[in-house]
């Protein structure tokens, strides 16, 4: 017989955080019906709200000074409320909330003012959160479908205007592409250990391994099509054909949080399966993980394609789109080095602190193109910047300051990020792989510093509009950048208690 | 709270001088200079007090302070600065030659002043953070943030090629620097901290040892940042370009502590971190060494171009430099500590008379002069004198430092006598291009009429030329006083790497 759980057994307080932002969502969606469209702001704020109040509860949970439900896990196992959700929690919010700031005034000079815009992002929002969260495979697709669908609507919101649409449609073909890799990938996994639920699939995997079954090529295969689910939401090489074509043609705002809120929501669920379920996919003894070679062969790849490929970028919207491969790249090596075993948490650290600096710099920077964008889209190329800095002299600063994080130049979150996956990376003797991203880190100075150049060294028109809540969003993401970067213990100390539950 | 460091207060003076310059609007293009002026005086005044509080008995650090920046399970990360035999001369330099630099801007700067000065007393703050740095994250941010400011100052204030000269610096230098990080992280991970005392302390006493090919790989990975800082040849080509884009007190900072940048690290760094590295790799570096100070005087000599000759004349005085630290002994190492900040105030000196020549004329080339003696007497005297303290006239500061140099490396352990001799003739070179310069540009005809009316020197010139020939005369007759700073830490240094390198001849 099937028995409907109580809702007590459900735990359902310690999934507050994202329940608080869906159900918030699903309420805004009727409110919104209610609001006229010419005062659309208070839906704005009402989201900004909803973000914010849940954004306390997982700071709340993060600080351990309130516990949320009892015990860690939720929904009958689906669900894990563990320091590594509540880091991905806040990671997840902040780029929500940025991603509103950023959004509105945008929206209202181009006439797309709608309540839809804002829903649509706290959705997506709710599935990163949830992919952080995940304690079972099931969990993993359906919090990606939750992320996913919603960017492809907001990629597309610029009807009729063409690259929109493009963007809109090449991201939903190939999303569901991916999708169906990644959900195969869980039915074999599914088929070799009998089970979804990921603390039952490590302990199944290290049975697999051990008797040395066949099944164990069903697990190395499974592994393969979820990395390859997996890394086309973070872009990796050689699934990242998308990333550039998308951010081109999305609306830049819905790229600002997409950049962030889809890597973040990979990620954290790259760590989960691979950092705890499979890690114990060891086929010799005392070797690392079957996965690890696999995955930093596809960091160094995403690496060098995504930094050498920048540089021939006259288009600011695409030269970041490369760059975010390349980022992709660096926080896959700590992806890698949970492969060793013993490193599982420290990589998982390394993980999330390099997405939290991400977080802020790269939504700054692409919220300082939206500052520059024109309303049919134009100026968003490299020579439009020039002579930014005399115009605008905070906001040129504030892009100063987002690249040299993305260069990863101390004294910005970007180094702190770096600092850590290198660290962790020479830890499990991964040196050709951190050696690679040293270097590319230095191929990558050349074309961030040449939009420094671009708007101090050269003369020229560069100019931009920065309405209050678009200000705000650039200002609180240029201050995050220096004050992580100056105070790196506020992200490692966040971190420091990130375990994988049973890694070790 | 505990007691704040003086060096801590030096160190962060000029970051506080930047806020006013940031937040006040109001301020005017002369507040603004002023400021910075005041600001960058005041740091100097408290690094004097440092001097007058540091203990030469000392050989360890001094005005210690130490807080914990990130704590974790398996490793810390420290605050941690303070000054030794081996640093607080390099801190003086920069104290002294940020106000000459900041004293010579007020007329050439016209553009964008404030974040001209912005970027002044930034520079000043990383290059001190640079040298009091006891922590291997806390030296390498700001290793690494020194870039931001120099590539700022070339990028807007210089002259046309500016932004390939600003972009060159910055690549090569990171390049270079991000293998240094990779070896940092590795040996923290070691180590399990990365406060260089500490992991003295964990060397000494044999809780962390390499294997010898692990220490000649971390001994590369930090000579290469260091090298193309230098620059040593062959990796010295950023160089002359970033030198001759630069706005003039670009180049004096570029050439008086930039490069020190480099050469300190191999001092506070290599030799006492890698002991056996340095003794295997010193014949090596001090063969490059060699040739860059041959190189360095025989392009030079070929430049028509002032400020390309004083460019290239550096790659040479700092092969002298290198040269000493690689003889691994006192005398050497001494001489090389001297030498540095000899270079710095020489050709800090060098660069402000070509910056001067330039403001009058708009020309570096040398056939453009000629005669300026009869124009400008006041300037070509005290030019002579700069000119023959970076030649080496014996009771200038050059000499001193040469000779314990040469000294030094004569009676290397490690290095053959060849590489004496080698250098010996580079020093006739130097007088060569040096006095051909000299000749060229001030001595002879006053043929040209553009040159008959040349103004001699303004105030603020004079001022900012003053205190480096004082400097010269100072260093050249009082040598003792400032090798006596030193003394203690180079011993402690020459003694470590002496008994190492005999323990593991004996194994």
């Amino acid at each position: 017989m099937f028995e409907v759980p109580s809702l007590s057994d459900l735990n359902v307080g310690a999934t507050l955080p994202v329940t608080l932002l869906a159900l918030g969502a699903c309420v805004l969606l009727v409110v919104d019906l209610f609001i006229p469209r010419e005062r659309k702001s208070i839906t704005a704020w009402l989201t900004a709200i909803g973000i914010g109040v849940s954004l306390v509860f997982s700071l709340l949970s993060l600080s351990g000074a309130v516990e949320f439900g009892s015990g860690e896990l939720a929904f009958s196992d689906m669900y894990r409320a563990d320091r590594l959700t509540d880091t991905i929690n806040v990671a997840a919010l902040i780029t929500a909330l940025l991603g509103v700031m950023v959004a509105y005034d945008y929206l209202e000079r181009t006439r797309l003012q709608r309540g839809e815009y804002y829903i649509l992002l706290m959705f997506s929002a709710a599935g990163a959160m949830l992919m952080g969260a995940a304690n079972d495979l099931v969990i993993v697709f359906i919090a990606l479908e939750l992320l996913s669908i919603p960017l492809y609507i907001l990629s597309g919101f610029r009807r009729p205007q063409e690259a929109s649409e493009e963007s809109a449609m090449k991201y939903f073909l190939l999303g569901a592409f991916a999708s169906g890799f990644l959900i195969y990938g869980i039915a074999l996994i599914y088929g070799a250990t009998g089970t979804t639920n990921l603390p039952e699939v490590w302990d199944a995997v290290a049975g697999v391994v051990a008797e040395d079954s066949a099944a164990k090529f069903l697990v190395m295969i499974g592994a393969g099509l979820v990395l390859a689910g997996l890394g086309f939401k973070v872009a990796a090489v050689p699934f990242h054909m998308w990333t550039p074509d998308v951010y081109q043609g999305a609306p830049t705002p819905v790229v600002a949080y997409m950049s962030v809120a889809a890597k973040i929501g990979g990620f954290a669920a790259l760590v989960r399966v691979f950092g705890m379920g499979l890690s114990t996919f060891v086929l010799e003894s005392g070797a690392p993980a079957a996965w690890q070679d696999t995955i930093w062969l596809v960091a160094v790849l995403t690496m060098l394609l995504g930094n050498v490929v920048a540089i021939v970028q006259s288009d600011l919207k695409r030269l970041l789109a490369y760059s975010t491969i390349a980022h992709a790249g660096y926080i896959l090596i700590a992806v890698a080095a949970a492969g060793t075993a013993g490193l599982e948490d420290t990589a998982a650290q390394a993980v999330v602190i390099y997405l939290i600096a991400y977080a802020f710099t790269n939504a700054g920077a692409f919220a300082v193109i939206t500052a520059m964008e024109k309303d049919d889209a134009s100026n968003t190329s490299l020579d439009a910047l020039r002579g930014l800095a005399s115009r605008c002299p905070w906001l040129a600063a504030a892009m100063a300051v987002f690249m040299l994080s993305l260069t990863g130049i101390p004294l910005t979150a970007g180094f702190v990020g770096k600092w850590f996956v290198f660290k962790v990376a020479l830890q499990a003797d991964l040196v050709a792989a951190a050696v690679v991203g040293v270097l590319t880190s230095a191929v990558s100075a050349y074309y961030y510093l040449r939009v420094v150049w671009m708007m101090y060294f050269e003369e020229g028109e560069g100019d931009a509009a920065t309405p209050p809540a678009l200000a705000w969003a650039i200002g609180v993401a240029a201050v995050g950048t220096l004050v992580l970067g100056a105070l790196p213990y506020l992200l490692s100390d966040m971190a420091r208690e990130i375990t994988l539950a049973f890694g070790g | 709270m505990e007691d704040i460091s003086l060096v801590t207060v030096v160190f962060m003076l000029p970051l506080v001088g930047v806020l006013p310059l940031l937040f006040v609007r109001s301020l005017s293009e002369h507040t603004m200079k002023w400021l910075t002026l005041t600001v960058s005086l005041v740091t100097f005044g408290l690094s004097l007090l440092l001097l007058y509080n540091f203990d030469t008995r000392v050989a360890g650090l001094q005005m210690v302070q130490k807080w914990d920046w990130i704590s974790s399970d398996s490793f810390t990360i420290r605050y941690y600065v303070g000054v030794d035999g081996i640093s607080i001369w390099l801190v003086l330099l920069t104290t002294f030659i940020m106000p000459i630099s900041i004293l010579a801007s007020f007329e050439p700067i016209k553009d964008r002043v404030r974040l001209y000065y912005i970027f002044m007393l930034l520079m000043e703050w990383a290059m001190i953070g640079v040298f009091v740095a006891q922590d291997l994250f806390l030296f390498y941010v700001f290793w690494e943030v020194t870039l931001i400011p120099m590539y700022f100052l070339i990028g807007i204030w210089g002259s046309e090629d500016r932004i390939y000269a600003a972009i060159k610096f910055f690549l090569y230098t990171m390049a270079g620097s991000l293998l240094m990080l990779l070896a940092i992280l590795w040996l923290g991970n070691e180590a399990g901290t990365f406060s260089l005392p500490e992991i003295f302390a964990k060397l000494n006493s044999g809780e962390l040892s390499f294997s010898p090919s692990t220490e000649r790989w971390l001994f590369l990975a930090f000579a290469i940042a260091f090298a193309i800082k230098v620059p040593m040849w062959p990796l010295h080509s950023w160089l002359p370009d970033a030198h001759v884009q630069a706005p003039t007190a670009g180049s004096v900072i570029l050439a008086g502590v930039l490069l020190k940048m480099g050469t300190y690290g191999f001092v506070r760094f290599n030799l006492p971190l890698f002991p056996e590295a340095s003794e295997t790799f010193a014949p090596y570096i001090a063969l490059l060494a060699v040739i860059g100070i041959i190189y360095g005087a025989w392009v030079s000599y070929g430049q028509d171009n002032v400020k390309k000759l004083v460019a290239y004349s550096s790659i040479s005085h700092l092969g002298f430099v290198m040269l000493g630290i690689f003889a691994l002994n006192s005398s050497g190492i001494q001489g090389g500590i001297l030498q540095m900040v000899n270079h710095g105030i020489s050709t800090g000196g060098l660069f402000l008379m070509v910056g001067m020549l330039y403001e009058r004329r708009h020309t570096k080339m040398m056939n453009a002069f000629g005669g300026i003696w009869r124009a400008m007497p006041l300037f070509s005297g005290l030019s002579l004198v700069i000119v023959l303290s970076s030649m080496g006239l014996p009771g200038l500061n050059g000499f001193v430092g040469e000779f314990t140099i040469l000294l030094g490396s004569a009676g290397s352990q490690v290095l053959s006598l060849w590489f004496t001799v080698a250098a010996a003739v580079g020093i006739i070179l130097a007088a060569v291009y040096m006095l051909y310069m000299f000749n060229t540009v001030y001595m002879g005809e006053l043929d040209k009429e553009e040159n008959k009316r040349l103004p001699d020197l303004n105030w603020q010139e004079l001022w900012s030329l003053i205190p480096i020939v004082i400097m010269v005369f100072a260093i050249g007759l009082q040598a003792g006083f400032f090798f006596n700073y030193m003394d203690s830490s180079v011993r402690d240094l020459v003694q470590y790497l002496g008994d190492t390198i005999t323990a593991a001849a004996g194994r």
